[in-house]
C-alpha cells in the first residue's frame, strides 16, 4: 500500500463501475440475448431500448416529471433557506438552537413514516398527482439540509464584510443580494447540488404522491417491471438514463464537491 | 463567530419554519392520531389509549425487525467508515486525477435508489448477473433470492457500494484542509506515518467523521427503497428491516393503529441517537 498508493482508490473505483457497466451493457442488448446467453459485452448491439424510451410518451414523460419537481424543489429550498441560514450564522435569537435542531430532526424522519399522512394531506389540499406536491414534500428533508450547508458556508465569511458594506451605505437587502450572495456563490451551488441529489434519488414519497399525470421516471420503471413481465433491456436503458443527469450535475460542482459534503465546515 | 442578539432574525427563518411545519407537524399529528385510536372503517375512530404501543413493543415481529435493523446498521457502519477513511487517505491530493476520482466516486450517490436496487438485483442474479456468475463460478453456492446469507451479503455489499463514497468525500474534505506546514513539522520531528495519522490527521477528521457516522446511521436505519427492490424483504423475512415492515403493516394490511405506534417508536429511536451525536458534535464545535 505504501509503494502503490493509487492502488486502493483504483480498485475501489473499479468496484463502483462494475455494476454500472453491467447495467449499460444490458441496455444495449435485446431481451433475448440477456435471458438466452451470458455475454460480457453486447453481441447483437441494439439501440431499440433507447429508441423506445425516447418515442414512447409514458417513458419520456417520466423524465420530464422527475426533472420538473426536482427543479421546483431546488429553487424553493434555496430561496427560503438563504435568509434563514443568514439568520442562523449572524444572529442570536430566542430559541435559535432548538429551532436548528428541530429542522435537523426532519432530515431524520423515515420517509416510510410519512408516506401515508402525506398522501392524505396532499389529497386534502388538492395537490395530489402534481409535481408541486412532490416538490413540497421533498422540502421536508431538503430545506434543513440547505440551511445546514449554507449556514456552514456563511459562517466562513467574516462579519467585517457585512459591517464594511453598511459603512459604505448599502441597505441590508442591497448588501445581501449585491455582495453577500455572490460571495457565497459556491455554497449556493453546493446546496443546490444536494437538493437536486436528494430529490432526484428519493422515490417512496414521489411514488406515493403521484398516480398518472406526474409519475416520476423511477416509478414508471417499477410499474413496467411488474405489469409487462421482465423487459430487462428496456429497464436497463431507463436505469442508465437516470444516471445521466446526476453525472452532468456532479461535473459542474466537481471542485466544490468535497467541501460541500463536509457541509462547508472544513 | 460572535453573534449579535437580534429577535427580528425570526422573520428570516419564518418561511422555512412555515414550510417545514406544514410538511412535518400535520403529518406527524396524523400519525399520533392513528397511534392512539381504533378504527373499524368508515372514518369512525375510537380512543385506544396506549394499547397499540403496548402491542408493538411486545410483538415478536417488531423485535425481530428491530434486531435485523440494528445488525444491518452496525455491519455497514463497521465496514463503510474504516474503508472510506482508508480510501480517502490513499487518494491523490493534487493533480488532474483528483477531479476524475471525485466525480467517479460521487456517481453512485446520484443514482435513484430504486435504480440502485434494480441494478444490484440484476448484477447479482446467479444466471444472468456478473457477480452471481462470478461467485458461483468460484464454486461457492450463491443465490440471494433463496439463501439468507447470500441475501445479507448482497444487501451489505450494495450498501457499501452505494454509500462508502459519502464517507470518502467527507474524509477527503477534512484531509485537504490540513495545511502543508503540519506535515512538514511532522517530517522535521521524524514522525512515523502512524504518528502523523494519529496526531495530525485524525484530530482534524473528528468533525467530518462525526457527520459521516451521523448521516450513515440515519440513512442506513431508514433504508427502504433499495432493499425492497433488491430482495423485497426476503427470503422469508430475512431482510425485512423496520421501514419495510412498517410499510407492510401500514399500506399492505392497513393496520393504521399499530403502524402509527410503530412509526412513533421508530422515529424516537432515530431521534435519540441523532440527538446524542448532535450534542457531541456541537460540543466539539464549541471547542
Amino acid at each position: 500500500m505504501k509503494r502503490v498508493p493509487w492502488l486502493v482508490p483504483t480498485l475501489y473505483i473499479l468496484f463502483l463501475l462494475l455494476p454500472i457497466y453491467w447495467l449499460i451493457n444490458m441496455s444495449f442488448k435485446t431481451t433475448n440475448e440477456i435471458l438466452g446467453s451470458f455475454t460480457l459485452w453486447p453481441r447483437n448491439f441494439t439501440l431499440d431500448n433507447y429508441v423506445k424510451i425516447f418515442t414512447d410518451p409514458t417513458w419520456y414523460n417520466g423524465y420530464i416529471n422527475s426533472i420538473t419537481y426536482v427543479l421546483i424543489n431546488m429553487v424553493l429550498s434555496i430561496v427560503v433557506a438563504l435568509p434563514a441560514a443568514y439568520a442562523f450564522s449572524r444572529y442570536r435569537f430566542l430559541g435559535d438552537k432548538h429551532l436548528f435542531f428541530w429542522l435537523l430532526t426532519n432530515r431524520m424522519a423515515p420517509a416510510a413514516v410519512f408516506a401515508l399522512p402525506f398522501l392524505q394531506l396532499y389529497s386534502a389540499v388538492g395537490l395530489f398527482d402534481t409535481p408541486i406536491a412532490v416538490a413540497l414534500a421533498h422540502t421536508l428533508f431538503n430545506i434543513p439540509l440547505a440551511v445546514w450547508i449554507l449556514e456552514g458556508f456563511m459562517s466562513g465569511v467574516p462579519k467585517e464584510l457585512d459591517e464594511t458594506a453598511y459603512v459604505d451605505g448599502y441597505s441590508f437587502w442591497g448588501f445581501f443580494f449585491k455582495i453577500f450572495v455572490p460571495t457565497i456563490a459556491a455554497g449556493i451551488g453546493v446546496a443546490a447540488f444536494f437538493c437536486f441529489m436528494f430529490s432526484w434519488v428519493e422515490l417512496l414519497l414521489a411514488k406515493t404522491l403521484t398516480s398518472v399525470a406526474a409519475k416520476p421516471i423511477a416509478a414508471t420503471m417499477t410499474r413496467t417491471a411488474s405489469t409487462s413481465g421482465y423487459e430487462l433491456g428496456l429497464l436497463a436503458a431507463a436505469g442508465t438514463l437516470t444516471i445521466v443527469p446526476g453525472a452532468i450535475v456532479i461535473y459542474f460542482v466537481r471542485n466544490y464537491i468535497a467541501k460541500g459534503f463536509a457541509l462547508g465546515r472544513v | 463567530m460572535n453573534k449579535t442578539v437580534n429577535q427580528k432574525a425570526w422573520f428570516f427563518v419564518l418561511p422555512v419554519v412555515l414550510l417545514v411545519a406544514f410538511n412535518a407537524i400535520i403529518p406527524l399529528m396524523t400519525v399520533v392520531n392513528f397511534s392512539v385510536q381504533e378504527t373499524f372503517g368508515d372514518n369512525m375512530f375510537f380512543w385506544a389509549g396506549v394499547r397499540w404501543f403496548e402491542q408493538v413493543l411486545q410483538s415478536e415481529r417488531f423485535h425481530a425487525a428491530l434486531g435485523r435493523q440494528i445488525l444491518f446498521t452496525a455491519i455497514v457502519l463497521l465496514i463503510e467508515i474504516p474503508l472510506g477513511l482508508a480510501i480517502a487517505l490513499t487518494m491523490p491530493r493534487k493533480g488532474p486525477w483528483v477531479s476524475v476520482c471525485l466525480v467517479l466516486m460521487a456517481l453512485p450517490l446520484l443514482i435513484p435508489w430504486n435504480v440502485v436496487g434494480a441494478m444490484w438485483n440484476i448484477f447479482a442474479l446467479p444466471d444472468i448477473g456478473l457477480l452471481g456468475r462470478l461467485i458461483n463460478g468460484l464454486g461457492i453456492e450463491y443465490n440471494y433470492t433463496r439463501q439468507i446469507f447470500s441475501a445479507w451479503f448482497t444487501m451489505v455489499l450494495m450498501d457499501v457500494w452505494h454509500w462508502t463514497s459519502l464517507v470518502v468525500l467527507l474524509c477527503y474534505a477534512g484531509l485537504v484542509s490540513i495545511p502543508d506546514a503540519y506535515y512538514q513539522a511532522a517530517k522535521v520531528d521524524g514522525a512515523r506515518p502512524w504518528a502523523v495519522f494519529r496526531y495530525i490527521q485524525l484530530p482534524k477528521l473528528k468533525y467530518v467523521l462525526t457527520i459521516a457516522i451521523l448521516l450513515r446511521f440515519m440513512d442506513s436505519f431508514m433504508i427502504y427503497t433499495e432493499a425492497v427492490v433488491l430482495t423485497g424483504g426476503g427470503p422469508g423475512n430475512a431482510t425485512t428491516f423496520l421501514s419495510i415492515d412498517l410499510q407492510k403493516i401500514a399500506l399492505g394490511q392497513f393496520d393504521l393503529g399499530p403502524a402509527g405506534a410503530m412509526s412513533i417508536i421508530y422515529f424516537l429511536i432515530i431521534l435519540f441517537f441523532s440527538w446524542l451525536f448532535y450534542t457531541l458534535m456541537m460540543k466539539d464545535e464549541a471547542r
